[in-house]
């Protein structure tokens, strides 16, 4: 798939993501927005699955550690084919199988329960161990927050894979710089996020803009390439991206947008998917 | 009792991983450096490419489980009930309870028999903390004989498991040709129609000494022997008390939120009986010989016997 068709793809995704939240009237657009690039890339480009077989066996393994960002996850598996994009305006509605948080037991394409920070990179690690364990060729990819690397958890995860060269695995962290108190620097600052990782010994690719296809491309094949050590990608991304007046804005974080936000928000992913549509006449 | 065979339940856990290694290609173990206090080493030595050390990181540990789980293995994570429930409860709940994934959860060294290591060791809570994840099993053998059927039934059931072991060597009650475990089943091991005496873990020998006492004077104790203490085979509780009028239950745990609260549960929705809960009275333990811990709580024999008089008094 060239990038033009991941933008428009991610553009949708993004539509999903305010849609759902705004017919919810609750949810996490902030950090749905700044991981749709690299969401539509997993599912589009880089994820051996399959939408009509979501238990397949040797499918890879994906685990939303920032399950609060399961707005995301929900429009990129709709978009995908797993379920039907309609379904998203059911988000966190009594009775949805679109539970605030992914839920594995109800929604067809989620790999694992999440949403408690912190918890779910240990589950991957798991999956990542046990392909390893019967020589399966499987990867495994965990999408973080900045702000939930500050999870002990995390570490504990981060160190066990180190130690067992899990090199199916890729942590993903979706640096945004942002979290509901604040920046995340000043709030109790993860930096240097890298060369923690480096020091639990992971391969870290730093992906300067998570908004590049061509940049998203390199950072998983140099992953993908990666023997002997698990990779970590650390994600620079911009909060909201793709709504103007969600962009960097903290506020974002776990707010829907009311009616007329709503409108300005699709206004705006309207004019970035006609943007997208010259590009590709010209 | 002197002579009577004795052998602590962790011990039985580590042996029945072995024989189920055998059987089950998919079973494999994990330990938070531990694995020669909980007994898993010998299932170390016979499979340790099944073997998994996760350093001491319990949290991680449950979450690893989980996602084992999720890829056809059939974990058991294995380390101090302090740790295993309390320390990793939220990962309990959320990584293996809230998607009801296939962890067994093999917490050794639970209650005060735990001895010198003192209260910070002694966990007294777990039944509580596990009984209240929807859908989780809780078990507490009461021998090596019914320790070692448990975890054999814990691999053969398909959904989320916990057992709770002892550190201290305790008797071997159930050494009987016509013994048979069931998840959910549990047993009048004495019949009896002055009070009933329900008792789990090493509290179920404790029962039985204390009926031999009663019975001296005249006083006939019916003791039944709870293992699954979730789901709670609340018939054989009921028909007892229908019997009795009186029941009596003994653990070694906190009387809040284990065996007792769990019988009361049962109990007042269907036949409300006077009840009494031996255990820990909302305190916690203390540094001392797990023999001289029992006595001193009023969980051996003794302390059961004496415990019930005043109740009947």
């Amino acid at each position: 798939m060239n990038n033009l068709e991941l933008k428009k793809i991610a553009n949708e995704v993004r539509k999903g993501i305010v849609t759902a939240v705004h017919s919810a009237k609750a949810g996490h657009p902030g950090g749905s927005l700044s991981a749709a690039d690299i969401y539509t890339y997993l599912y589009f480009e880089e994820m051996n699955i399959d939408p009509k077989n979501p238990k397949k066996e040797d499918r890879d393994r994906f685990v939303l550690s920032k399950g609060h960002t399961a707005p995301g996850l929900y429009s990129t598996l709709a978009n995908r084919g797993y379920f039907p994009v309609e379904d998203l305006t059911t988000l966190r509605k009594l009775g949805s199988y679109l539970q605030g948080h992914p839920s594995m037991q109800y929604i067809p394409g989620v790999d694992m329960s999440s949403g408690s920070l912190g918890q779910g990179i240990s589950a991957a690690v798991g999956m990542a161990l046990a392909a390893k364990m019967d020589e399966k060729d499987i990867r495994v990819y965990t999408l973080l927050g900045d702000g939930e690397i500050q999870e002990g958890q995390v570490w504990e995860a981060a160190m066990f894979a180190g130690h067992r060269k899990l090199d199916n695995l890729v942590v993903i962290v979706d640096n945004n710089g942002l979290q509901i108190d604040g920046p995340i620097d000043q709030v109790c600052s993860p930096y240097p996020i890298d060369k923690k990782f480096e020091a639990f010994n992971f391969h870290v690719i730093n992906l300067d803009d998570a908004h590049d296809f061509d940049k998203i491309r390199a950072a998983f094949k140099e992953a993908r390439e990666t023997k002997g050590m698990p990779t970590a990608i650390i994600a620079h991304s911009l909060k909201g991206k793709g709504v103007s007046f969600m962009e960097g804005n903290v506020a974002w974080h776990g707010t829907a947008p009311n009616d007329e936000q709503y409108a300005v928000a699709m206004a705006d992913l309207e004019k970035i998917g006609e943007e997208l549509n010259k590009e590709g006449e010209a | 009792m002197a002579d009577v065979k004795k052998v602590a339940t962790r011990e039985s856990y580590g042996n029945a991983l072995v024989e189920l290694g055998a059987e089950y290609p998919n079973l494999v173990v994990l330990d938070a450096d531990l694995a020669a206090a909980t007994k898993t080493g010998v299932f170390k030595k016979a499979y340790p490419d099944r073997h998994i050390d996760c350093g001491i990181a319990e949290c991680n540990m449950t979450g690893i489980a989980a996602g084992l789980s999720t890829m056809g293995k059939i974990p058991f994570v294995s380390s101090f009930a302090m740790f295993a429930a309390g320390r990793a409860f939220e990962q309990v709940r959320n990584s293996i309870g809230y998607p009801h994934l296939n962890v067994k959860i093999g917490a050794t060294h639970a209650g005060i028999t735990v001895g010198e290591d003192g209260a910070s060791h002694q966990c007294n809570e777990d039944i509580a903390l596990m009984r209240s994840i929807p859908g989780m099993v809780v078990m507490c053998p009461a021998d090596d004989i019914e320790a070692r059927a448990a975890v054999r039934a814990a691999a053969e059931y398909v959904g989320p498991v916990y057992m709770r072991f002892g550190r201290a060597a305790c008797p071997v009650i159930n050494d009987r040709p016509d013994y048979k475990f069931e998840i959910g089943k549990g047993t009048v091991v004495r019949e009896g129609s002055d009070v009933t005496i329900v008792a789990t873990g090493i509290c179920v020998g404790s029962a039985l000494e204390a009926a031999e006492k009663l019975a001296e004077e005249g006083i006939s104790a019916e003791v039944i022997n709870i293992c699954t203490i979730k789901p709670l085979d609340e018939e054989v509780i009921i028909n007892s008390a229908k019997k009795t009028g009186k029941v009596v239950t003994a653990e070694e745990h906190s009387v809040i939120g284990g065996l007792g609260s769990a019988v009361c549960d049962a109990l007042c929705k269907s036949y409300p009986v006077p009840v009494m809960k031996i255990g820990m009275q909302d305190v916690f333990g203390e540094s001392g010989s797990a023999a001289a811990l029992v006595e001193k709580y009023k969980l051996d024999g003794k302390g059961v016997y004496e415990q019930v008089k005043d109740f009947l008094k």
